[in-house]
This record gives C-alpha cells, sequence and structure tokens, in this order.
C-alpha cells in the first residue's frame, strides 16, 4: 500500500487523520464543558425566572423577562422553616464564623509550621504526624464528645452570665464553631506551612540568630514577609472549608437564627410549607456559592495548589 | 535537621557566663516548645480523647444522654447482627451496602474521568487555561449547593426528564432520584461532577511532571499514542493514582452533606451512607450508643486507608 501511494498523498492522509483526531478531542472536551457547567447555568437562569416560566418554560431556556425578584426574595424573605427573614442573617452568621476562624488557624498554623522546622526537637515527626492524622478522621468521631463539652460550656456560660452579667462567649454558636474549626482545621494549616517552610533555607535563620534576633522576631521579619504564597493558600482553603462545612454547622448550631449560611440554605429547600418556590431556592443557593466562588474565579491557582496540597503528595 | 539544635548550642553558651540571663535564655529555648503546645494539646484533647471518649461510648448504653457504665459490646452486636439483615433491609445494611456502591463508582469514575479529561488536556490544546477551571470549579461549592443544584436537575418534574419531554423524547424516563433503588447513583453522579475535576488537576500535575525526552524516545521507537499512554505514561502515574485514590477515599467515607441535601435521606432512608447513619442514630433517634458504635467503625474504616499512607509519606520525605 505504500510502496504505490505517493509520499504526497500519504501525508495529506496523515494530516486528515490529525484533523479528525483534533475535532474529536475538542469535540469532547467541549461535552464535558457542558457537563460541569449545566448544574451552575440551570440555577442561574432559574434564579432569574418567574414561577410562572418556570412551571410551563424549558430548563434550559434563557429567561424572557430576567427578574432579580428572586434574588431579593431570597435575601431578606425566605422562610427557612417558620421564620422568613431571608438568608442574610445567615450569610453574616457565616461571615462572622470564618472571618476569626480563618484567620487563627492560619496564624496558628504559620506559627506550628516554623516550629516544626526550624526549631525542631525530639520528637517533632511524631507531633506532626498525629497533627496529620487529625486532618483524616472521620468528624463523626468527634461530634458528640465536643456537643457535650459545648453543651456543659454553654451551661457553664449562663452561670457566668448570672454572676457576672457576661458569658465570655460560652455557648454562643458563632465562638463555638469558630473554636471547633480551629480545632479541627489545625491539622492542615500546620501541614501546608510545614511543607513550606521546609524549602526555607535555615540558613538565614541561623545568621539572624547570630544578630541576636529573638524566635518571634524571625518570625516576624524573615519567614512571614516571605510566606504570602502559602498564606494565600491556606486562607482559601480554609475559608472554603469552612464555609462549606455543614457536619459541624448543623450539629452544633442547627437551629433558630443562630445557623450558618448552608445549614440555612438546607433548610429553606427543604421547607415544605406553601408553593415551593424554585428560583428562591436557587437564588439562595446562588447566594451560599457565590462567596467560595468568587474566591475561585479571583484565585484559583491557590485554590488549586491548596487541594493538591492537602493531598500530601499531590 | 539536628544541626538548628546544635548551632543552637553553639551559639547560646555566653547566656549562661551572664548571671540573671539564665532564666531567660532557659525561657527562649523553651519558647518554641511553648507556641507549639497549645495546638498540639488541642490535638491530643480534641482529636484522641474525643475519639477515645466515642469509643467509650459505644461499649455503654447510652440512649439520648451519655451514660457511664459500661455494658459491653451491645452496640457492636446490634450493627453486626444488622450487617446480614437484608430483608426487610435494617438502616445500617442500606448503609454499608450503600457505601459499597457509592465509595466503589466514586472512586472508580472519578479516576477514569480525571484521567481521561487530564490526558485529553495535555494534548497541546488551544484554550487549556479556559477549560481547566470550568472542570474544577464545582470543588469550590458546597456539597449542600452541589445537592440543590442536581436535585433540581434531576428531578423527574421540572429538570431533564422534563426538559427532553418537551423536545419530543417522551418516553425518557429518568427518576432515579426518587426510586429506592437507584437513589444512590444519583449522588454518585453529584458526587462525580464536584470531585471529578480536581482528580483532573492531579492527573494533569502528574503528566507535566513527565520528562518529554521519555515520550519522545517512545515515539521515535514507533510507539503508538494509545501504546504511549498504556505501557510508558500510565504506569509512571502509580504516584498519582495513589494520592487521587487516597484523597477520594477519604471524600467517600466522609459524605455525609450530599445525601442529605440531595435527597434528604432517599426514600425511607435508602439513601444513606454511614455518616448518615451515625447522625441520626445519634441525634434524632437516641441511640447514642449505636452511633458511636458506627463512627467507630467509619474511622477504623478510614485509619486502615490512612495510616499506611501517611507512614510511607512521611518516611520518605525524612528519608
Amino acid at each position: 500500500m505504500s510502496a504505490i501511494t505517493s509520499p504526497a498523498r500519504q501525508a495529506s492522509s496523515g494530516m486528515h487523520a490529525r484533523t479528525i483526531n483534533r475535532i474529536v478531542i475538542y469535540g469532547l472536551l467541549a461535552l464535558f464543558a457542558i457537563f460541569y457547567l449545566m448544574p451552575l447555568f440551570v440555577m442561574l437562569v432559574t434564579s432569574f425566572k418567574t414561577m410562572d416560566e418556570i412551571q410551563n418554560g424549558n430548563m434550559l431556556s434563557l429567561p424572557h423577562a430576567p427578574t432579580f425578584a428572586p434574588w431579593v426574595k431570597a435575601w431578606s424573605e425566605v422562610c427557612s422553616g417558620l421564620t422568613c427573614v431571608g438568608m442574610k442573617g445567615y450569610f453574616w452568621n457565616s461571615i462572622k464564623m470564618v472571618v476569626p476562624a480563618v484567620l487563627i488557624s492560619t496564624l496558628l498554623g504559620a506559627l506550628n509550621g516554623y516550629v516544626l522546622t526550624k526549631w525542631r526537637f525530639r520528637g517533632h515527626t511524631l507531633v506532626f504526624a498525629m497533627m496529620l492524622f487529625a486532618c483524616f478522621i472521620p468528624f463523626q468521631s468527634v461530634l458528640l464528645p465536643m456537643a457535650t463539652i459545648l453543651g456543659s460550656l454553654g451551661r457553664f456560660g449562663v452561670t457566668l452570665q448570672n454572676a457576672t452579667g457576661f458569658n465570655f462567649g460560652l455557648g454562643n454558636s458563632t465562638v463555638n464553631l469558630v473554636f471547633v474549626h480551629v480545632v479541627y482545621g489545625l491539622g492542615f494549616t500546620t501541614l501546608f506551612f510545614r511543607n513550606y517552610y521546609e524549602a526555607f533555607p535555615t540558613e538565614l535563620i541561623k545568621a539572624a540568630q547570630v544578630d541576636g534576633a529573638s524566635f518571634f522576631q524571625i518570625f516576624r521579619r524573615i519567614m512571614l514577609p516571605n510566606s504570602l504564597p502559602i498564606i494565600v493558600v491556606t486562607v482559601i482553603y480554609q475559608f472554603t472549608n469552612i464555609w462549606n462545612d455543614f457536619l459541624f454547622a448543623s450539629a452544633y448550631a442547627g437551629s433558630g437564627d443562630v445557623m450558618p449560611m448552608t445549614v440555612a440554605l438546607n433548610n429553606v429547600v427543604n421547607t415544605s410549607t406553601g408553593v415551593v418556590e424554585y428560583n428562591v431556592n436557587m437564588a439562595a443557593a446562588m447566594i451560599a456559592a457565590l462567596p467560595t466562588l468568587i474566591v475561585y474565579v479571583v484565585a484559583g491557582r491557590y485554590f488549586v495548589r491548596g487541594l493538591m496540597a492537602g493531598a500530601v503528595k499531590g | 535537621m539536628s544541626t538548628v539544635a546544635e548551632t543552637q548550642i553553639k551559639l547560646t553558651p555566653e547566656h549562661d557566663a551572664r548571671p540573671g540571663a539564665t532564666v531567660r535564655s532557659r525561657l527562649q529555648d523553651l519558647l518554641p516548645k511553648i507556641v507549639l503546645a497549645p495546638s498540639f494539646a488541642a490535638t491530643i484533647v480534641f482529636v484522641y480523647g474525643f475519639i477515645l471518649w466515642t469509643i467509650y461510648l459505644s461499649f455503654t448504653n447510652s440512649k439520648t444522654f451519655p451514660s457511664y457504665a459500661i455494658t459491653g459490646a451491645r452496640a457492636y452486636q446490634r450493627l453486626w447482627r444488622w450487617t446480614f439483615e437484608s430483608d426487610p433491609p435494617s438502616s445500617w445494611y442500606t448503609s454499608i451496602t450503600n457505601m459499597g456502591i457509592f465509595g466503589f463508582l466514586y472512586i472508580l469514575i472519578c479516576l477514569a474521568l480525571g484521567l481521561f479529561l487530564a490526558i485529553l488536556l495535555d494534548q497541546k490544546i488551544r484554550g487549556e487555561g479556559m477549560l481547566r477551571p470550568i472542570y474544577l470549579y464545582p470543588m469550590a461549592l458546597s456539597f449542600i449547593v452541589t445537592g440543590v443544584a442536581w436535585k433540581w436537575f434531576l428531578d423527574p418534574g421540572l429538570g431533564l426528564e422534563q426538559t427532553l419531554h418537551q423536545w419530543g423524547w417522551t418516553s425518557f424516563h429518568f427518576d432515579w432520584i426518587k426510586n429506592k433503588d437507584f437513589v444512590i447513583y444519583t449522588v454518585v453522579i453529584a458526587g462525580v461532577w464536584q470531585a471529578s475535576g480536581f482528580i483532573m488537576a492531579m492527573f494533569l500535575a502528574g503528566l507535566r511532571g513527565i520528562d518529554g525526552e521519555i515520550m519522545k524516545a517512545a515515539q521515535i521507537d514507533g510507539a503508538s499514542t494509545f501504546q504511549l499512554y498504556r505501557r510508558i505514561v500510565i504506569p509512571m502515574l502509580r504516584p498519582v493514582f495513589l494520592s487521587a485514590f487516597i484523597v477520594l477515599a477519604h471524600l467517600a467515607i466522609k459524605s455525609y452533606d450530599l445525601v442529605v441535601a440531595l435527597t434528604s435521606g432517599g426514600p425511607g432512608g435508602s439513601a444513606w451512607l454511614p455518616s448518615n447513619f451515625m447522625y441520626e442514630f445519634t441525634f434524632k433517634r437516641n441511640e447514642m450508643a449505636v452511633g458511636s458504635a458506627s463512627a467507630v467503625i467509619m474511622l477504623m474504616t478510614i485509619t486502615a486507608i490512612i495510616v499506611p499512607y501517611l507512614y510511607s509519606e512521611l518516611r520518605e520525605k525524612s528519608r
């Protein structure tokens, strides 16, 4: 066969096969892109439709007359169970929980990573291994004892409140969740900073020590200014995880006006009183999704890096 | 890394000579440990201490409230009995069967799809920078949001089925999400949608790490693209397979939110995973001891997977 066909013919048929190859590859990639985008697309268009259009129209069609009413209703009126005050309160609950939890766990992780790489002591590997394993436990295995402890701290807070007029944050759901997320996030933040500082030149630390710099001075003047990438990675990772958490939130702040966003969203969607307003539900889901989506769009590279680091090897 | 400690000792002998400075220098030496101590103590108490507490509770007779009189392994005996109670299925039987189905399909499909997409994306694709984030963004979403979105999408009356009916394919029937025998597969679909893009990113990073020279040499030897991947590239990705497996197994065993948001537990609890079983028995059905026992079983399963992995990782690194 190849003896008869001219080299030029062969080249052109090779080109032909290559073109088909490329079309197939791009076609498949596009198909999967649609698969991944579809639910978000449906959620988004539904949130701008009227109920009438949802019931009579096609799920995939664009809204005929886009309306912001579902978003407004989701933000300030939608019912979660029997209380109809919208998502805004729960949104702020989540913010109030996420910001301190992320800051504290990141700072502690940085300090731990610094100690575990630059101020090593006998048994540092064991300490790290024990903190690392804590990342992987199913939280179901600590859920109940923590609930018991938080419950008694809450009762103690009431006693304090009666005695001193101030409960020192004991029994406050937001404080509880911050505490829980810091404790169970420490493993990951420590892991991130430890692996990052491992590659940081120890000579610099030694030189600073010779110059008389103290433990905290070295941390503040040398380590922190050189840690921006890993700080971004850690903050994003923790932000996403804590914002998206449902298990702890439902166990320790599962009802009333203290619920974080994820729990409130689940309640809104499963509230079965009256007509189910799908457009409002979808708007509520979008509101819950937006903060992490925005972070992802703005700093996707760091987000992926965090996930990879969380996979230990990546 | 013992060099750090040694140089410190060399650097600080003058401390001892100065009177009054000893306490301070002692403190300086202890400072790193003092800084680490709260985190380590928190881990010991709130992770390991609480695990022991949960194990303890699983051997008691706790119902609505914890009781601390050991009554033996009754909770485990009940779970063991329920393990074989398939007709009608006990909730535990349903949970672990679902775990098997979900875990197997979720891990397998995510690995296959992730590898497939990574290989496609590695063919010098124009617009790769645009496609990658599209495949990966679901990982940034909460399982609750994912559940809500797919619940809508798979709803027979509103979602895919109705859309296809409108397009003229009226015989199309897809009600898995309301069917107790199939609801767990909808959890697989949503789970794969969420995590496969991330697995793709892991494989892509692995592919990019492979030496181009090896690929070129194989191509010169006349290997076809398919052979190239089967014989050379995929075997070289073994460490990525392992990491991806660990990530997925871990995510699968922890999956709780997705089942709640997507199916609300499914018809009659038919979509439960062990994590849902634990939550329901502990907090809703007042069977605290049984809930604790199921949590211990979950923990042991994860431990069996994670500990050998972490051990080899840490040993490799310290070498």
